[in-house]
């Protein structure tokens, strides 16, 4: 498991360059340039399992979602950061993708430390100390366990929806 | 109505009010008020039904996420979307004409009520100009700068296209009510002193992660600031992190909306009791032209430190600042006068709308008499898609919202920020400029 560790405010641009956004849309379309612009040795050798470790503001800019579903794809573990960009948490959120708010965590952080990290239980350890952050709400737990939200979107569908053809769906406001 | 333990304390021991008559911020209000509650407070999640669901050309990305879905259930309401071509347009080459044929082909089969294919316009100045965005509503659109609607009262905000696929099929989604910064701002702005240097002004001072997670409303002397400017102002919310930015409904926002035939809304706005998480004032008197320098929003500096800085490209446009009012700013700088030869000028305007106002007062023919390029309206430039990329070791004045990195589809080049006067002056010169300065 490698950790990698970057600054302050990294930006959509620099995770996912927006000349791709309307031609890259699927993992394998993606994953070349993945942090192309931050870290051009990281599509390369990223590995299932790793983390990244960033600054504040991680994920702002567009909304475009490129970089999560790039970095689920690709297996990272969890994203620890000082703090998020919204758009960017939602979509954390949205892909299953686990992002984790620990300001103390990230600063205790230096080359080499040892990390575990516990999302279910709240729990990161940093070369043998124990932070905590706290966990989502259950309403939102329930879209990212279900496997992200068009997974949950789909139960809810399957629960609510009685089999109608698709026109009786068209309720007009 | 039974109050809980903490209410009943709240109220008898300190004379706070309890919880559901003490004063709300607009957020606050606007997102009871779509949930059906009778009130709410910050922190708690509730779910909405917005009123339209915005989508430009990721939408072929998003329908191609829930294809089964769409053959079983169809779109909850074909009201609900507005769907602008505008990113990519004229398609830049294959792959992108078949997203956009794709899309034609998905609002054909479900007879989707609000379409706009490329050449309307950039998709926030299309749900300003078509009247979707009105007091009171609630919009999320797949793109970061939805929360330019607070311009006229709406509670808006981004959203990625996962989630707009998913309120595709249900008409529904969460939200977490935010905490509220108010921002007062305060005297009249100077002559070339514009709504972007005041909003560039603020994220320099707060920093671009100022406001994360925040709502924002802006309070005080907003009555100089046309629709069009407090559009500028919201739609860089954003970059400071904002959820939204909105402004109250004054006659204004009541002319703007009669002259585009608006007629029902319901506005909303704060109560004078309501707690913030923070309050500022700006005295916007004091404020000179600014510039936004690479590679962040809030890397802003006066213009006068900047004064003499060689540039390659300069980009009069986009969603931030593309109205009438931002280019009849520019040909009063260049009437008469030359683009540099070291320069290619962009006019990039938001609208067709906007582009045949500017045809028929004249303000055009100015622009590209005095040399500049006039692009169709979309967004090509301003991401890096097309029209306007720039080489290694180019820079780029602009008037969009963003200077990051590779932002204009080179990692090696600058983007600097400024307000249409600036970027007006600098194209003059070549170098950048005060714009005080070419007007004396």
């Amino acid at each position: 498991m490698r950790v990698w560790k970057y600054g302050d405010n990294i930006n959509t641009d620099m995770l996912f360059p927006g000349k791709y956004t309307y031609t890259c849309a699927t993992p394998e379309e993606i994953k070349p340039h993945l942090l192309e612009d931050l870290d051009p040795s990281f599509a390369g050798n990223v590995k299932n399992g790793d983390i990244i470790f960033a600054g504040k503001n991680f994920g702002c800019g567009s909304s475009r979602e490129q970089p999560v579903l790039g970095l689920k794809s690709v297996g990272i573990q969890a994203v620890i950061a000082e703090s998020f960009a919204r758009i960017f948490y939602r979509a954390g959120i949205n892909q299953g993708l686990v992002l984790i708010e620990c300001p103390d965590a990230v600063k205790t952080y230096s080359e080499g430390d040892k990390i575990q990290v516990d999302a279910k239980k709240g729990a990161i350890v940093v070369a043998g100390k124990l932070f905590s952050f706290p966990i989502l709400p259950n309403e939102i737990l329930a879209i990212r366990d279900a496997g992200g939200l068009l997974a949950y979107t789909r139960l809810k569908l399957k629960k609510t929806k009685k089999v109608l053809n698709p026109k009786q769906h068209t309720i007009t406001r | 109505m039974g109050k809980t333990f903490a209410e009943k304390i709240l109220s008898k021991k300190s004379g706070v009010k309890d919880v559901a008559s003490a004063g709300k911020t607009f957020a606050e209000k606007l997102l009871a008020k779509k949930a059906g509650l009778s009130h709410v407070v910050p922190g708690q999640i509730v779910t909405v039904k917005p009123d339209h669901l915005l989508t430009h050309d990721n939408t072929s990305a998003i329908i191609g996420k829930i294809q089964d879905e769409l053959n079983e259930y169809g779109v909850v309401d074909p009201n609900l979307p507005v769907i602008v071509l505008d990113h990519v347009i004229p398609a830049a080459n294959e792959k992108i004409a078949s997203n956009h044929k794709k899309i034609r082909e998905f609002v054909k089969k479900y007879k989707i009520k609000n379409f706009f294919d490329a050449g309307t316009g950039i998709c926030h100045q299309v749900v300003l100009e078509k009247g979707f965005a009105v007091p009171g509503s609630l919009i999320v659109g797949s793109d970061s700068h939805t929360c330019s609607y607070g311009a006229v009262n709406s509670f808006s905000t981004g959203i990625d296209r996962t989630e707009a696929a998913s309120i595709l099929l249900t008409g529904e989604t969460w939200l977490k009510v935010p905490e509220t910064i108010r921002i007062t701002l305060k005297g009249k702005l100077k002559k070339f002193v514009s709504a972007k240097d005041v909003i560039l002004h603020i994220i320099g001072d707060i920093s671009s992660s100022g406001a994360n997670y925040c709502s924002i409303e802006f309070h005080g002397d907003i009555g100089q600031f046309s629709v069009s400017d407090r559009f500028t102002i919201a739609n860089m919310g954003v970059e400071a992190g904002a959820k939204n930015t909105v402004f109250q409904v004054d006659d204004v926002t009541v002319g703007y909306l009669k002259k585009i035939g608006v007629k029902d809304y319901n506005p909303v706005w704060a109560d004078p009791d309501a707690s913030y998480l923070k309050e500022l004032t700006y005295d916007i008197s004091k404020i000179s032209p600014v510039v936004a320098c690479p590679h962040n929003v809030d890397n802003v500096k006066p213009v006068s430190e900047l004064a003499g800085t060689e540039i390659n490209q300069c980009l009069i446009g986009t969603c931030t600042n593309g109205r009438e009012n931002d280019f009849r700013i520019a040909a009063e700088i260049l009437k008469g006068k030359k683009v540099s030869p070291d320069i290619r000028l962009l006019i990039l305007p938001a609208s067709k709308t906007v582009f045949e106002n500017c045809l028929k007062d004249g303000t055009i023919e100015i622009l590209s008499n005095a040399g500049a390029i006039i692009l169709p309206s979309g967004c090509g430039p301003c991401l890096g898609a097309h029209q306007g990329v720039l080489a290694p070791g180019e820079r780029c004045l602009s008037t969009a919202n963003r200077n990051f990195k590779g932002r204009m589809g080179c990692k090696e080049s600058e983007i600097y920020l400024a307000s249409p006067a600036t970027v007006a002056a600098s194209a003059i010169h070549g170098k950048i400029t005060d714009p005080r300065e070419v007007r004396k």
